[in-house]
Formats: C-alpha cells, sequence, structure tokens
C-alpha cells in the first residue's frame, strides 16, 4: 500500500540534491506549514458542515441545503461571510488582551498537531514523550479563553471565561488520568510506541473493563474540556449568549471557532491513537483471511475514521443530554469521576503486572 | 521533522491567523456609531463595572486542581515505568494515593467541595 515515509524520503533526497541543505530544510518546513494550515482549514470546513448536518439529522429536519449538493458549502459560504463583517473591539475593552487571545487559542490547537501520527509512519514530530506534551500543551488553551472573557469588559464573557477555567481545569485531571492507564500498560509515552503495541488488539478490547472504564471517563472529560453540550456551560447561548466569544465578531470570531474544532478533532485523534489503536487496522485472533482484507485498508483511513466516529460521538452527546449546572459539573468531576479513576488507575496496574491482558 | 516542528507549527497559525485577519481588515468597511461599542448585555445599559471579585469558590476549586496536577505529573514517570518495577510500583502507589486520598478528604470535609 501507500508508504508515507517512502514519499517524504524522496522528497527529502530530490530538495537535497536540488538545493544547499539549508534551503532544503527551508523549504521542506515550509511545505510541512502549508500542509497543517490546509489540514486545519480543511479540518474545520468539514466539522461545521458535520456538526449541522448531525444535527439536523438528530431532529430530523434537512439542514443546510441550499450552498452546493445537499448544502455541503455552507461553512465555505459562512467563512465568506465572515471574512467580510468587521472585526470591532467595544469601548473598555483590554485591546492588547482582547486581540492575544484568538491567536493563542490557534497556536495552542496547531501545536497539538506535532505528536500526532495520521497514517503508518507519517508524524510531524516522533516525540518520546508524546502523551505528555499534548498534557502540558492541552492546558494553555484554557489561558485563551480567560483572555478572552477577561478582557472583553462584558460581564457574560468573564462570567462564561470563569465557569470554563474551572471546568477546564477540573477534567483535565480525570482525561489525564485515564491516560494514564494506557501509559501503564504500554509502559511508554511515545504516541508511536503505544499504537505499536495494539498491533495485537485494540487497548479498548486488550484491557478488559479498567481500560473501558478509563475510555469512557476520557470520552466525557474531553467533552468537557472542549466545551462543547452538555459541558458547554462557558457559552452557555441561553444563559450567557455566548460565554466568553460574545464580544467577539468577524475573523476573530472564525479564528475561536476554528481552533474549538480543531480542538475536538484532536483530543478525538488521541482518544483513537490511544484507546482504538491509531491507525492499526482491526485484526480479529487467527483468521487470516479477515486480517488481511483488513491490512488492505489504509492506514491513514482508519485513523480518521476511528477519530471522525469518536467526534460523531460526542456530537451525538450534544442532543440527548440536557446541559449540566455548574455545581453539578464539578460534583460530577470531583465527587464521581476523579475518585473513579484514581481507583482505576491502581486496577489497571495491577492488571498490567499480573500481564491479564492478551 | 524533529523540535523545529513546534516553531514550524508557531509560525504557521501565527501567518494563518494574521492572513486572515488583514484580509478581513481590507475588505471590511468600518462604520461608527455611538452605541456600537457597548458591551453587549442583552440590550440592558450595563450597570457598574466589570472588573470585579468573583465567587471564591471558583478559587478554591484552582487550589485543590493544583495539588492533583502536580500529582499527575509525578504519576508520569511512574506510569512509563511500573510494568518493568512489578509490585513494589503498585505498593509505592497506593502509599502515595493513600496520602493524597486523606488531603482530598479534609478538603471534602472543609467543604471545599461544596458549591456556595
Amino acid at each position: 500500500m501507500w508508504n508515507f515515509s517512502n514519499i517524504a524520503d524522496s522528497i527529502h533526497k530530490w530538495l537535497n540534491l536540488t538545493f544547499s541543505p539549508t534551503l532544503a530544510t527551508i523549504i521542506e518546513m515550509v511545505i510541512v506549514g502549508v500542509c497543517v494550515i490546509g489540514l486545519f482549514a480543511v479540518l474545520g470546513l468539514v466539522l461545521v458542515i458535520m456538526e449541522r448536518k448531525v444535527s439536523a439529522w438528530m431532529q430530523i429536519r434537512l439542514g443546510p441545503n441550499r450552498v452546493g449538493p445537499k448544502g455541503m458549502f455552507q461553512s465555505l459560504a459562512d467563512t465568506v461571510k465572515l471574512l467580510v463583517k468587521e472585526g470591532m473591539t467595544p469601548t473598555g475593552a483590554d485591546k492588547f488582551l482582547f486581540n492575544l487571545a484568538p491567536y493563542i487559542a490557534l497556536i495552542v490547537a496547531m501545536l497539538l498537531m506535532a505528536p500526532l501520527a495520521f497514517a503508518k509512519d507519517f508524524q510531524m514530530w516522533d516525540l518520546n514523550i508524546g502523551v505528555l506534551y499534548i498534557a502540558a500543551i492541552s492546558s494553555v488553551s484554557v489561558i485563551s479563553i480567560l483572555m478572552a472573557g477577561w478582557s472583553s469588559n462584558n460581564k457574560y464573557s468573564l462570567m462564561g471565561a470563569m465557569r470554563s477555567g474551572a471546568q477546564i481545569v477540573s477534567y483535565e485531571l480525570s482525561a489525564g488520568f485515564s491516560v494514564l492507564s494506557v501509559v501503564v500498560l504500554a509502559g511508554s509515552l511515545n504516541l508511536n510506541t503505544i499504537i505499536q503495541s495494539q498491533a495485537d488488539g485494540w487497548w479498548i478490547f486488550k484491557g478488559h473493563i479498567p481500560v473501558f472504564i478509563s475510555f469512557i471517563i476520557f470520552i466525557i472529560a474531553v467533552t468537557a474540556e472542549t466545551n462543547r453540550a452538555p459541558f458547554d456551560l462557558a457559552e452557555a447561548e441561553s444563559e450567557l449568549t455566548a460565554g466568553f466569544h460574545t464580544e467577539y465578531s468577524g475573523m476573530k470570531f472564525a479564528l475561536f471557532f476554528l481552533a474549538e474544532y480543531v480542538n475536538v478533532f484532536i483530543v478525538c485523534a488521541i482518544g483513537a491513537t490511544l484507546f482504538l489503536g491509531g491507525w492499526m487496522p482491526f485484526h480479529i485472533g487467527h483468521w487470516e483471511g479477515f486480517n488481511h482484507i483488513m491490512d488492505y485498508i489504509p492506514s491513514s483511513i482508519w485513523f480518521f475514521g476511528k477519530t471522525f466516529f469518536l467526534i460523531f460521538l460526542i456530537m451525538w452527546f450534544r442532543w440527548t443530554f440536557p446541559r449540566l449546572r455548574i455545581d453539578q459539573l464539578l460534583n460530577l468531576e470531583w465527587k464521581y469521576l476523579l475518585p473513579i479513576s484514581l481507583f482505576n488507575i491502581l486496577l489497571v496496574t495491577a492488571m498490567a503486572i499480573l500481564g491479564w491482558y492478551f | 521533522m524533529g523540535s523545529s516542528s513546534m516553531i514550524v507549527l508557531i509560525i504557521a497559525a501565527l501567518a494563518f491567523s494574521s492572513i486572515a485577519i488583514l484580509i478581513a481588515k481590507i475588505v471590511t468597511k468600518a462604520t461608527t456609531n455611538p452605541q456600537k461599542g457597548e458591551p453587549y448585555e442583552c440590550g440592558i445599559p450595563t450597570k457598574g463595572t466589570t472588573w470585579k471579585q468573583l465567587n471564591v469558590g471558583y478559587y478554591l476549586f484552582a487550589l485543590i486542581f493544583l495539588i492533583f496536577d502536580v500529582e499527575l505529573v509525578f504519576l508520569y514517570p511512574w506510569a512509563v515505568v511500573a510494568k518493568h518495577v512489578g509490585w513494589m510500583a503498585l505498593v509505592e502507589i497506593i502509599i502515595f494515593f493513600f496520602i493524597l486520598f486523606m488531603g482530598f478528604l479534609y478538603a471534602h470535609k472543609k467543604g471545599a467541595l461544596k458549591w456556595k
């Protein structure tokens, strides 16, 4: 099948033969940057239309259906609309922080792309502490939200930002603990090694019930961390108008929106990598014929398929569960999820030491 | 690509967002209006200042978070070697969790986890 490392190698060799080494490196960097920006933009457009279509489907209506075939170009039209809207700064706002916040949100979302393995041998940075890197960078995103809420001189925004701070910070703990359970089993923080350790079965199947529990905790925690319903208190439309980005308009709002959707993609990609085997195809024991057919599907399709399945799951939550109150939300984390995940780590460790996985 | 990918990504993010904002600035036509810059609080005129003290409940949660987050950082190196070290790792982490859990119970008993 397609081998991405061969393509990358041949481009690298050709560039080095044609240009001087320094120039070749710079050209490679530009190529990578342009690719990432392209992926970013496409992801934003696809996820917005997917969100609207899934919502429409859940509510038995058509959803956007005017622009392009079945309304598929609606998000493109929305982008153009946002581009021609005036991006204004309210009077009395802290102008510097107000304008800085969307940049930080976008930089954080972009930086999280680095250690993800999109396909076999297709990774920007094969980092040996990939899980720690993701945990460290993703906690910066709360700063952009606090900055946006505080600087816009709007009480709703401030309330939304404060709620969001308490919420993201709380749910980061159980997300971290559930990720740790896979790290204990795989014995590595390197995302590539974790994927390789799932060659004979994904952790969600290999790890029995404890890993399944941590998968569920992970999904709940990342739903809260990305400020999505039923945990969307930070931008609860019916009580806070739009929370921390009430005052943002035009392109700055679009950048926040884009960063938010890309964050959803990234957390789902991490979930798919850790629990569902990343780009590893689905194999059943010794069914050679079946396994062989599964191997024919390209690894990138496996990765994106699993990721989009998780994204669909998170979108499904939005139309299934009613929004929680802030005290219920913090109760759920501190009184249920955190003790459960602490205890779960002990179970997983005992399981790893006993070797109770295939 | 190694660690240079971080620099590439930061530059890419900055370039992407600044070009987008710049294009928007060129394309749009700014209008002025005395009421335009007012904060949007559902149409009612704003009362008082926005930047004042908020509920202390958030503050306590942040403090407890700090304890648990530092603990989480301690757990990362432990998690990598736990399988090789064997039962000793489990015993050590049980002691570690026991001490932490006592602190957690204390905070709970003091009412730090109650929303007021």
